[in-house]
């Protein structure tokens, strides 16, 4: 079983590479970030790669629209190795700024837009998944931090309804342990019929607005102080990873398992 | 001819309808219905009407916007229309990644003068009047930067929309180099130093803050040399010589200690800790560098800086505060060979928020202060963008209000940074330029933002205040400059120093980098501009954003040059370091400044300084015993300076890197919490622990006990969440006003002994600092009457430190029922500039202020805290939070609050002389720590505690509420925890 190779993007304000690399690596993977500019130099070296992620951050500086400019120069210089990439059998992510820009590329359907609270949030959501997909094996749910301004999912109802009958959606917004915890409402931006990430390509490619590679270890939780406390009284020996982790282990599954 | 694009929302636009509620807000007249926007990009460039399609597709998601091309974009029905944009000069970050867009779209070459600008229309519609408007569009927009138009629907249609303006600069002047005469009277030398070098039209080019014998001086030098300054160079001297960058109070002779303050009283402190230490020492690099360093792990160092950006910040809140995040920044990327920035910190102090009377800068009343509300919210939201864009968790923070901020309002911006301490066996915390290394100047280009910026700082901000010092940063060029440095040509070796372009800009960089190999020699004229006609002075002084200076091996210029052009850096040579001793400039050949650099850096001329005691007695209020506390506990909980600021903590991003474990908002309350823990490096269990003290209201008192005060806070918070007390260190940022005023000096020198003598009791030493000595406005009222207003004399203490095991830290929400409460350390009778007398204050109409402050028992606290930091190690505590202002009642409430738990003592068995009920309950001691233990844990935690004050004073409840008996026995305090929950939350609701 060879490891998977993951190329993650940065540049321009992407910000998420190094701990979205740190998990994939967690997960087993080989993971390389790759400036766009050096990709757009060589693309040929995207056949090397199994996965693609893009990470969180702030592309341009969320400029002219969030996702927008980065996705123009993704469609300028490397259109037609995205396609052959995608084409092929293998996996594509995009957390937060990544998710707006496949949606920019039209590579997923549906726009991300401005929070309900037209402000920049971060907070942690809980999310039930629902889509069919290689990254989402075996999950229910999911307690992840959003931190975004334009996070918004929107799409028009008849995509909507083809979305649901595909299952496509990948996750919506529930009100589930972290919620109760801190007594937040379960949907952060006021995203429609509560999506928090969708699918396309059969699965393959997916987008979410949380960021699991924020949820990986145990102590980035917000109640993991409640949590030792109550394991250390139970004599239960205390967990070291999140279940963040899980997507990334899934991602490298696909190719491994 | 311009050509324009209306991009405008398809769907709901929740920034339309948050703007409707900012405008409601106000406290307009009339009604609004609706606010829709619509974004523009003007071109001044021929495109066809194909491309300008393309162009307009590339800017908009066809699924929820659509366009128009030179026709503006209107909905059908709406009464007014306020079209915002920057003015000629002003950084558009919108503007430029357009025409980065649009460049790449196209495949084309754009000529130098073909701009993309940015503006932004809201539409309103209902019932508004013409002064109504004005209101609105005022609150849109800052005439320092910004332009505005405002049409009516009827002249809309006459006009058949907006109108379209190119905001290109244009300088009239032609950039020259001027000689200045200083062989002139003293008056007028006085006068040069005060408002700046003649123009030919006899305006001044702005303050040079050099004083008579500063000028005296440089006549001097100038007349051994023979020939009279450029203006380049005494604006040079000018920087390198400002209280901003030289700190000449703090450096200078001061009464009976020649080598002044700051040698004597902060790093002498340093010194002798580190050498007591020996082997145990943690310190790195302090004081030298653009951040100080200590110990991280084997291999890593953490830095930290704290600097503050108050001046331009009065002026232009949001400009002012990004660019004082974005800008600290750069102390950790310019820390040695360059560290990686880990974490931001900040901490605002303001007006109060209800204080409306109109101030002005002038005397004609044209230049009118913004108000504090409007200051905050554009603070809040430079930090914002700074913080979010740059990837950079912004997690710790503070907000202090009082009406001295009302002329200038405090914005302090940290930033902590990670660095290996070796790379290709070179150590990474040392540079040095070489003679014959290139000057290498990176990232953004110069304009005339941020002139002046550093004298401008050193003086009180009247009506000669500059517009030009204020910048907008740009966080995703210096996000660009920043990975290209500390990612990977460091790690590559490619050059051999780097340091910020700050204040003074190349002026300062350039010639701090050249005491380094021993002088330099400039080509101004490569310096690359943000448009032409920049006179040589304003380039090499200009604070422009995003720059950083580095001296690159020219054996490794190329490498380095095709690295940062893939990165979409820009880096341009302007020269070379020599060893020449002095500093020499040339422009287009012609040299334009040659100064001995020794002369530079050391020719300011040492001033005595002399201090004068200040004896204050203020006025004790009469306290009448409190009828209702639960009410009172409520009122205090709702003030400014206690109340939640959860809107602040959630929309700063800190979870980005994934090092969050002590997070700013704490428990199922999610209450601001003292101190925040991170994990830098992901792979280790090692965590950085960061808190601050500032007390300001204390220095109304006594200055001692202020820096006393604020320097046990900040250590304090950090032991009980986990920080190791041998492993930390502290940084100082003194923001003074009226530095030139004796009493203020002398207050100034008993707030640095202070800082000696608790340094010394905590072994913690200081490892890096920032001073602002002129924090005052002189303006005037509304009748045009002269004031002054002076901040407080307020000392920021921030504190790093090392946590060994993350998976140790603690929380300040109590976490069972059941659960024994602890008052460790003593309560007394200390309520002097409390927040409570604050309270009374107000309540009875009247300013007392008292005058007993807390007395710091550095000795019995450091036992007390080693005792602590050993309860943590052995996992006995369960939760603790440190009380500070606003005292027990406050500690206690935001422990209930955050963990949804009741809480039951008693004040009887509190340790302490403090006699009545209130002063129990709101009295400020410090080396106060509220804690909750399991009860299982009690005799293992008594026996670690054994010789320190402390006392079990009651426990964990389950019925939600906030019990409290007092000296009688009776009970005082009896909230339900969600009442203090909505108290604790109301005040910024609606922010």
């Amino acid at each position: 079983m060879k490891k998977p190779n993951v190329i993650i993007f940065s540049g321009y304000g992407l910000n998420c590479e190094e701990e979205t690399k740190f998990a994939f690596e967690l997960a087993g993977a080989n993971a390389n970030i790759v400036h766009i500019n050096d990709l757009i130099e060589k693309p040929k070296q995207l056949k090397n790669y199994q996965i693609l992620a893009i990470p969180g951050g702030f592309s341009y500086g969320d400029d002219t629209g969030s996702g927008k400019a980065y996705a123009n120069k993704l469609k300028n210089h490397l259109w037609d190795e995205l396609v052959k990439f995608l084409d092929k059998d293998s996996l594509t992510i995009g957390i937060c700024n990544g998710f707006q820009i496949l949606t920019n590329l039209g590579l997923l359907p549906g726009a991300l837009t401005f929070n309900d609270n037209a402000r920049y949030t971060d907070r942690w959501v809980d999310i039930r998944i629902e889509g069919n997909s290689p990254w989402l094996e075996g999950i229910k749910t999911l307690s992840l931090p959003i931190a975004h301004g334009e996070g918004k999912y929107f799409s028009d109802k008849k995509t909507l309804l083809n979305m649901n009958r595909a299952k496509e959606i990948a996750a919506r917004y529930v009100e589930g342990e972290i919620c109760k915890y801190q007594n937040l409402k379960p949907n952060p931006n006021g995203a429609i019929e509560d999506i928090a990430g969708v699918l396309g390509f059969k699965g393959r490619v997916l987008g979410m607005m949380p960021h699991p590679e924020r949820a990986m270890f145990f102590t980035q939780l917000p109640n993991w102080p409640y949590l030792k406390e109550k394991y250390m009284r139970e004599n239960i020996s205390l967990p070291v990873y999140a279940s963040g982790l899980k997507i990334f282990k899934n991602g490298v599954n696909y190719f491994t398992a | 001819m311009a050509q324009r694009i209306d991009i405008a929302y398809k769907i709901d636009d929740a920034r339309g309808n948050a703007k409707k509620g900012n405008f409601e807000a106000l406290g307009i007249s009339g009604n609004i219905k609706d606010v829709r926007i619509v974004d523009s990009y003007t071109i001044n460039e021929s495109f066809s009407k194909q491309q300008l399609c393309k162009i307009a597709g590339a800017l908009s998601n066809p699924l929820i916007e659509e366009f128009s091309i030179n026709k503006s974009w209107a909905p059908k029905h709406f009464d007014w229309v306020v079209e915002t944009g920057y003015l000629p000069g002003v950084t558009d970050n919108v503007g430029a990644t357009a025409r980065e867009t649009i460049k790449d779209l196209l495949k084309k070459k754009f000529g130098k003068n073909t701009g993309v600008y940015f503006s932004q229309s809201l539409f309103i519609s209902g019932k508004i009047s013409q002064k109504d408007i004005e209101i609105i569009a005022n609150s849109l927009y800052n005439p320092l930067i910004q332009r505005a138009q405002i049409k009516n629907f009827a002249r809309f249609k006459k006009d058949r929309g907006m109108t379209v303006m190119v905001p290109k600069v244009k300088l009239q002047q032609k950039p020259s180099v001027d000689y200045v005469n200083v062989n002139v009277s003293d008056e007028e030398l006085k006068t040069i130093g005060e408002k700046g070098i003649k123009n030919s039209d006899g305006t001044r080019r702005g303050p040079l803050a050099m004083d008579l014998e500063y000028m005296k001086v440089i006549q001097a030098y100038f007349n051994k040399l023979g020939r009279q300054p450029t203006d380049v160079e005494l604006e040079s001297i000018a920087q390198t010589w400002s209280e901003h960058c030289k700190h000449t109070i703090f450096a200078n002779p001061i009464d009976d200690i020649p080598d002044g303050l700051f040698n004597y009283y902060i790093k002498r402190a340093t010194d002798l800790i580190r050498k007591r230490r020996g082997k145990k020492d943690i310190c790195v690099s302090v004081f030298k560098d653009n951040s100080g360093a200590i110990n991280f792990d084997d291999d890593y160092l953490i830095t930290h800086k704290v600097e503050t950006h108050n001046s331009p910040s009065a002026l232009d809140p949001f400009g002012g505060a990004i660019t004082g995040i974005v800008g600290v920044n750069r102390d950790a990327i310019g820390f040695g060979m360059g560290a990686k920035p880990i974490i931001n910190t900040y901490g605002f102090c303001f007006g109060e928020l209800n204080d409306k009377r109109p101030l002005y800068r002038d005397a004609a009343k044209t230049n009118k202060m913004l108000l504090p509300k409007r200051i905050m919210e554009g603070v809040i939201s430079g930090v914002n963008v700074g913080g979010n864009c740059s990837g950079i968790p912004t997690s710790l923070g503070f907000l202090f209000f009082d009406q001295t901020y009302r002329g200038k309002p405090l914005v302090f911006v940290g930033t902590a940074g990670l660095i290996p301490k070796k790379s290709h066996n070179k150590s990474l915390y040392e540079k040095r330029a070489l003679p014959g290394d290139l000057i290498v100047m990176v990232g953004g280009r110069i304009g005339q933002d941020g002139i002046h910026g550093a004298t401008f700082s050193s003086v009180a901000m009247d009506s000669n205040s500059p517009a030009t010092a204020v910048q907008i940063g740009d966080p995703i060029t210096q996000k660009k400059l920043s990975d290209a440095i500390v990612k990977e040509a460091r790690d590559s070796n490619l050059y051999n120093s780097i340091t910020d372009n700050g204040a003074g800009g190349l002026s300062c960089s350039v010639a701090e980098m050249a005491k380094e190999s021993g002088g330099c020699y400039v080509e101004l004229d490569k310096a690359p501009l943000k448009y032409p006609g920049l006179a040589p002075w304003q380039t090499w002084i200009s604070e422009s954003q995003e720059r950083m200076t580095l001296a690159v091996p020219k054996k490794k210029w190329k490498a380095f040059q095709s690295l940062m052009e893939k990165r979409g850096v820009e880096a341009t040579v302007i020269g070379k370091f020599t060893n020449s001793g002095r500093c020499i400039v040339k422009y287009y050949g012609k040299e334009i400044m040659n100064i001995y650099l020794k002369f530079l850096h050391d020719g300011v001329p040492r001033k005595k300084l002399v201090t004068r005691k200040l004896n204050v007695i203020n006025k004790e209020p009469v306290r009448e015993k409190e009828k209702d506390l639960s009410h009172t506990l409520q009122n205090i909980l709702k003030r400014l300076n206690i109340a939640s600021f959860e809107f602040i903590s959630s929309q700063y991003d800190h979870e980005v890197q994934g090092s969050s474990v002590i997070k700013p908002l704490q428990g199922r309350g999610r209450v601001n919490g003292d101190a925040v823990v991170v994990r830098p490096k992901l792979d280790s269990s090692k965590g950085v622990v960061l808190s601050s003290g500032i007390y300001p209201k204390y220095s109304q008192i006594n200055t001692y006990d202020m820096a006393a005060c604020a320097i046990d806070t900040a250590i304090r918070a950090a032991v009980i969440a986990g920080a190791d007390p041998d492993r930390l260190a502290l940084l100082d940022n003194f923001c003074w006003c009226s530095s030139n005023e004796p009493e203020r000096l002398w207050q100034l020198k008993e707030a640095t002994r202070s800082c000696f003598d608790y340094a010394m009791i905590y072994q913690t030493p200081f490892i890096s600092g920032k001073d602002s000595m002129f924090n005052d406005f002189k303006g005037y009222d509304e009748r045009g009457k002269a004031l002054k207003i002076s901040v407080l004399p307020t000392l920021l203490i921030s504190s790093i430190g090392v946590i060994n095991d993350i998976n140790k830290a603690v929380s300040i929400e109590p976490k069972f029922v059941g659960d024994l409460i602890y008052v460790l350390g003593e309560t007394n009778e200390e309520l002097g500039g409390s927040e409570y007398y604050s309270m009374l204050s107000e309540k009875l109409g009247e300013e007392y202020i008292g005058n007993k402050t807390p007395k710091v028992n550095g000795r019995k606290n450091k036992k007390m805290y080693n005792a602590i930091a050993n309860g943590i190690n052995k996992q006995l505590i369960s939760s603790g939070i440190s009380a500070s202002r606003g005292g027990i009642a406050v500690a206690l409430s935001k422990m209930a609050i955050a963990g949804g738990l009741g809480v039951k003592i008693a004040l009887q068995k509190l340790p302490g002389s403090a006699k009545t009920d209130e002063s129990k309950l709101f009295s400020e001691s410090q080396g106060r720590i509220i804690i909750t233990i399991n009860p299982d844990k009690k005799g293992q935690f008594e026996k670690i505690m054994k010789g320190n004050k402390f006392s079990c004073i009651g426990g964990v409840v389950k019925e939600r509420i906030i019990k409290i008996s007092g000296e009688k026995g009776k009970t005082i305090i009896n909230l339900p925890i969600k009442s203090a929950a909505n108290a604790y939350k109301s005040t910024f609701k609606k922010f």
